[in-house]
């Protein structure tokens, strides 16, 4: 465990990004004259800055603790590192020609709040960086409130616009009360263990009486469902992606999502022990609570999107649904033994399939947006004529996120189901089922933007559209990677799989005695 | 830590093994994590044998020869060595015997010998060595304990598949070219779908009639392989036998037909040819994967373009009967993909294409061959591990079939979808339910097949007689068409459900017939659609007083269909009767009596069309029948001359497939512990 001088150099990265995040505002305030593109290029000359520095610093195999052991710099982390700065800069090249965010109000303050916007951004991809490398209760509760509060913010950017404004309240009002429960959870586990440190907490409570732990992580979980969207803490997100501005939108899904289950790798994998209880009541009862959390998150995510008629509503079900498919994996990991690697493989896998197919996604609407179309279902029909290769890059994404071969969605979902029916059993099966039968259902709203696209004819005398040099380029990037990743996937798992080696099972096991 | 590292190791070594696919041929195997055996074990205070095998990889020159191998006993008790034999046992490949007790430090060797025959390269696994060492049977995936890591020689390296498979797709990628008008689309659709209709004559008249299981290669002939994904040990494994050699033949057919049934399309010529080529690699990849997990990607490479070409270009109610098709066919698929995993999960080690051992593997025939039916893993869910996985691929393929009560997809998508994709649809796309079963849960699962037989054969009836009677129902000559399709599905079933050599050799004829006849079949709903624009069987009559030659193939294809000896239809049914008679006898009564229905419907609809009076106050102006064009005649002949030709000869379909079938049927009979009762084997 590193002091707080020798931590400093593992703190490279968050240290550049913090100078950028400054660089970004007094910037505008010495030159005095806001310019979108000045903000950007800082913001991403910035993150490739924070690229290099992550890379350069990269751990291998190592695991350093931070600053008395708040925070971990190891392979995970670093990994995630990347995978937030792959999504922000994506996210904020795309943002660049997003008529409702930055440029949100038209007209002659066109660019006027870009420092702010790119800065809010980054200021969140530092809370994302703190989440998925907090190895301290303290730490985990700190960085969740930074990347949640910079999400009001960003979510009620569109400040004249009444449905942004409400999503921004909204927002601020579940997730205060979210907070709260889950700092109360988290006191509970303090009390029991006496120390916020996650290892020192696995330690304590392993022993202590299930019924407390299990309450003080349902409690947590409030916190943490929250951020991922899981049921029954998902009703803020229909409206907050909704009435935020697009790209936020597409940030939120994306980032903060991940950032959660990162940080819920961290928790359950390095907080809570895998069997709780003592002697012979000993049990685990994370699968099954999560399993049912899962269920429950992935059933309702895609029912609920079945009737949505507008785009953004529709996908910010879709992501709760796959937020239910990232808990499956979760349910798996938390079974212990060889299961904990393998759940968490998958929901990294996932994840990484999930960026380039939902930032895709949500790109294709800011461009669609940005050429003057609607979000609703209504506005794409016919979108196959009117703009071809964004209407295929959507098909693309769709197919994709519906999980079926041979886009990436499928090597997601099928890493997911390994882990599921690896561990075995009835609870793992039986969801696997429910897992599958979900992704045949939501193949059905998915469709429904295939079907407007292609199969009906766009509205008398529209013309086609025109898309963006940047936003042509970000949705084409995105769907590269979406189309090919079958065809060679080893070298990205493989390095996943090195990312996570630290979570492979330790010797520690408990022999019971036999009975007579 | 330790054991990190060494895992560590384990994954830098396959990330290195995954880019060698075009590794020469009989190339020794790269020893993997030689350290990882050293680790384990170190603990032991008990007596415990300890084997090791010396060397690690043994190669073989062309021209075959002796190896040896010494097996040492490095541990400090007596090592039993219970008996040696050659993962995937081939007459090819001999390990000589041994059974023996080895004292420490003892050794013995064994010598693997190869015959070549010339004609096929061979691979085989590895040596298996079965001894009283604890921790080689736990460990069986560790190569430095038990195993001889090697392959001889491997199979011979085939492109004709892959060629078949990609062909189309480089077509449609082609045609996509910006520079190409969408006139010009048809043409090299037409050009794109040739070469494989061109490879598959080729591949007619060089298949091996004689090759089966036991001439090595797991009966697989043309065989292209390479690791693909070495994390899951996934691997580009494309061959065929007697189960497939038909259908690839049949989709190369079939396809290149329904590109010439496409002419009259004229809305996004480019769109339309493109999927078309698509869904042809899919049907072909499909039939041609060995590999479980490839099998799986090109089964659900066919849905997309599937849903467009009945979405797009197809009738009034497109878009109800394509989210419908697209909704059924993932819902059973999806939960093949759980069965998979757990197939796959739950088999045993082996080793690659290139090598390299593997804990699990996606290889349909090691899954078949190596795991004996997969009887010894404990129940899931309260159910038969077995039953329940059997059940879960069975879904899936009982939709394409489509059986009853899955069927329901079917009538929608055929009388919305074009001509041409009907006939796709009937032609080749039902048969990879049938083929699927044979395939998979036959070979794979036979205990459970076993199970499950008297199931299939009761719903396969229920097609046959439901299938009919809507059929007789039926108002618009294609719905009626394509129920017949549900009737003549049934056969199939019967037929494979009654385990004996007839029964499957009648399948095989009815799903290659079937193909053929109901190609002609929509291809003539469609000849008068496109005149009439209508199908309504009851404003046509006296049609052959108008069009002739049309009125000819129609009499000549309905016959076929409902089962007229002299023509292909009456072969498969008449195997299959014979076939499942000394198994199920009431359920082959019920299902024979299917035929007389089936001659009911086809000859009244043909007498409400085709015979009679001419319908003047319908349709007043002749002129717009007028009798077949050249190129409807076109894609008519070809299948009518097979039809024909089999219908006196079968013997070219029968000779291809039937060592295949044999092998299968020995499989099922030695897995389950009985041959079949009827296998006699009438064919030669």
């Amino acid at each position: 465990m590193l002091d707080n001088v020798q931590s400093l150099s593992h703190f490279l990265p968050e240290t550049i990004l913090s100078v950028t995040i400054l660089a970004l505002l007094l910037v505008d305030l010495i030159v005095g004259k806001p310019n979108l593109k000045r903000s950007a290029m800082i913001a991403s000359v910035g993150l490739g800055a924070t690229l290099l520095a992550v890379i350069g610093g990269w751990s291998s195999s190592r695991a350093f603790g931070l600053f008395g052991g708040l925070m971990a710099h190891d392979p995970m982390g670093d990994f995630f590192k990347i995978f937030f700065i792959v999504t922000t800069f994506f996210v904020g090249l795309a943002a660049t020609r997003a008529r409702d965010a930055v440029d949100y109000s038209a007209g002659p303050e066109k660019d006027t709040e870009s420092a702010e916007f790119y800065a809010l951004m980054l200021t969140t991809t530092l809370g994302m960086f703190l989440m998925a490398t907090s190895t301290d209760l303290l730490t985990a509760f700190l960085s969740l409130e930074t990347v949640s509060i910079m999400s009001y913010i960003l979510s009620g950017f569109r400040r004249r616009n009444r449905q942004s404004a409400e999503a921004s309240l909204k927002y601020v009002i579940y997730g205060g009360v979210a907070s709260g429960v889950m700092l109360y959870g988290m006191s509970l586990l303090y009390g029991a263990a006496g120390s916020t440190s996650f290892s020192a907490v696995r330690v304590a409570v392993a022993g202590s009486s299930s019924s407390m732990v299990v309450m003080a992580v349902i409690l947590c979980l409030a916190g943490f469902g929250y951020k991922i969207a899981a049921v029954p803490f998902h009703m803020w997100c229909p409206d907050v992606y909704q009435g935020a501005p697009t790209p936020v939108t597409a940030f939120l899904s994306v980032g903060p999502k991940a950032a959660g289950f990162a940080l819920l790798i961290r928790f359950f994998t390095g907080c809570i022990p895998s069997s709780v209880g003592s002697g012979l009541d000993a049990s685990n009862p994370w699968p099954l609570l999560l399993g049912i959390i899962a269920c429950a998150t992935m059933t309702l995510g895609n029912l609920a999107a079945l009737v949505q008629s507008n785009l953004k509503r529709l996908f910010a079900y879709s992501s709760i649904a796959h937020a239910g498919y990232l808990l499956l994996g979760l349910t798996a990991a938390s079974a212990g033994g060889t299961s904990v690697h393998e759940g968490n493989l998958a929901i990294t896998v996932y994840l990484v399939t999930y960026l380039f197919m939902n930032i895709g996604a949500f790109v294709v609407i800011m461009a669609m947006s940005d050429a003057g179309l609607g979000e609703e279902l209504l506005d794409y029909r016919g979108l196959g004529k009117r703009a071809p290769l964004a209407a295929f890059c959507m098909a693309v994404f769709l197919v994709s996120l519906a999980g079926l071969p041979p886009m990436a969605g499928f090597v997601g979902k099928f890493y997911v189901f390994y882990a599921l029916i690896a561990k075995g059993g009835t609870l793992m099966v039986t969801i696997a089922i429910i897992g599958v039968l979900n992704s045949a259902v939501s193949l059905y709203y998915y469709a429904r933007i295939l079907r407007a696209m292609y199969l009906e004819q766009p509205p008398e005398g529209a013309a086609p559209l025109t898309l963006s040099r940047v936003h042509t380029a970000t949705i084409s990037i995105m769907a590269v990677p979406t189309l090919v990743m079958i065809l060679m996937w080893t070298p990205l798992v493989d390095f996943i799989n090195r990312s996570l080696l630290q979570w492979l099972p330790t010797t520690v096991t408990v022999i019971h005695a036999a009975l007579p | 830590m330790k054991r990190t590292s060494v895992l560590f190791a384990f994954l830098c070594a396959s990330a290195l093994a995954s880019a060698d696919e075009a590794k020469p041929a009989a190339a020794p195997v790269a020893a993997v994590a030689p350290a990882a055996a050293a680790d384990f074990g170190s603990a032991n205070i008990a007596l415990s044998p300890r084997l090791s095998v010396s060397p690690k990889s043994i190669e073989f020159p062309e021209s075959g020869g002796d190896q040896t191998v010494t097996i040492t006993n490095d541990g400090n008790a007596p090592l039993e060595v219970k008996r040696v034999s050659v993962v995937q046992e081939q007459p090819v490949f001999l390990a000589s015997d041994l059974t023996k007790t080895l004292q420490p430090n003892e050794s013995a060797s064994v010598t693997v010998t190869y015959k070549p025959d010339g004609k096929h390269k061979q691979s085989f696994g590895g040596l298996q060595i079965y001894s009283n060492d604890l921790h080689a049977a736990e460990n069986p995936h560790d190569p430095a304990s038990a195993h001889v890591t090697g392959v001889g020689l491997r199979a011979g390296t085939s492109w004709l598949l892959t060629a078949m498979i990609f062909f189309p797709l480089i077509g449609a990628a082609i045609l996509l070219l910006p520079f190409f008008k969408p006139e010009h689309a048809k043409w090299i659709a037409l050009a794109a779908a040739s070469v494989p209709m061109g490879l598959a004559v080729y591949l007619y008249t060089v298949y091996d009639r004689t090759f089966a299981f036991a001439s090595g290669n797991a009966g697989l002939q043309f065989i292209h392989r390479a690791v693909w994904i070495p994390s899951f040990n996934v691997e580009y494994y494309v061959g065929i036998d007697g189960l497939s050699v038909t259908m690839v033949i049949l989709t190369a057919l079939v396809s290149l037909i329904a590109i010439g049934a496409s002419w009259s399309i004229s809305k996004q010529l480019k769109g339309y040819f493109a999927l078309f080529l698509l869904l042809e690699t899919g049907m072909m990849g499909t039939f041609c994967s060995i590999d479980f997990f490839l099998f799986y990607v090109f089964w659900e490479l066919m849905l997309l373009p599937m849903y467009f070409l009945i979405g797009i270009w197809g009738g009034p109610r497109k878009e109800y009967a394509a989210i419908k098709f697209f909704l059924y066919t993932l819902a059973g698929s999806v939960l093949m993909l759980l069965a998979i995993i757990a197939l796959y999960y739950n088999s045993s080690a082996t080793v690659l294409a290139d090598g390299t051992p593997a804990k699990h593997t996606f290889d349909i025939m090691k899954l078949a061959y190596l795991n004996n039916g997969f009887t010894h893993i404990p129940p899931l869910l309260g159910i038969e591990f077995t039953k329940l996985v059997w059940v879960g691929l069975f879904i899936g393929f009982a939709i394409k079939i489509p059986m009853f009560p899955f069927h329901t997809w079917l009538p929608d998508a055929h009388v919305e979808a074009p001509t041409a994709i009907s006939v796709i649809l009937a032609g080749v796309l039902l048969k990879m339910g049938t083929y699927g079963i044979m395939r998979i849960n036959f070979a794979i699962l036979p205990t459970a097949t076993e199970w499950a037989g008297f199931a299939m054969a009761t719903f396969g009836t229920i097609n046959i007689l439901y299938g009919a009677f809507c059929a007789f129902a039926q108002k618009d000559l294609k719905k009626l068409v394509a129920y017949s399709s549900v009737s003549h599905m049934g056969y199939c079933l019967v037929g494979m459900a009654a385990f004996t050599q007839n029964g499957f050799n009648g399948a095989m004829m009815q799903m290659f017939n079937h193909g053929t006849i109901t190609s002609m079949l929509f291809i003539l709903v469609g000849v008068i659609y496109d005149r009439a624009h209508t199908r309504e069987i009851d404003k046509f009559g006296g049609m052959a007083t108008q069009m002739p030659r049309y009125a000819a193939f129609f009499g000549f294809a309905f016959m076929a269909s409902l089962g007229l000896p002299g023509l292909s239809g009456f072969i498969g049914e008449a195997l299959v009767f014979l076939g499942a008679f000394p198994t199920y006898k009431i359920i082959t009564i019920l299902a024979a009596t299917g035929v007389i229905f089936t001659a009911a419907y086809h000859l009244w609809a043909l007498q409400r069309i085709q015979l009679g009076k001419w319908n003047d106050a319908q349709w007043k102006d002749k002129t717009i029948f007028p009798d077949l064009t050249m190129r409807e005649t076109l894609t008519l002949v070809p299948m009518a001359a097979i039809v024909l030709l089999l219908g006196f000869y079968p013997m070219p379909i029968l000779q291809m497939i039937g060592p295949g079938l044999n092998d299968l049927l020995n499989h099922w009979g030695h897995v389950t512990g009985h041959l079949a009762a009827g296998s006699l084997a009438v064919m030669p």
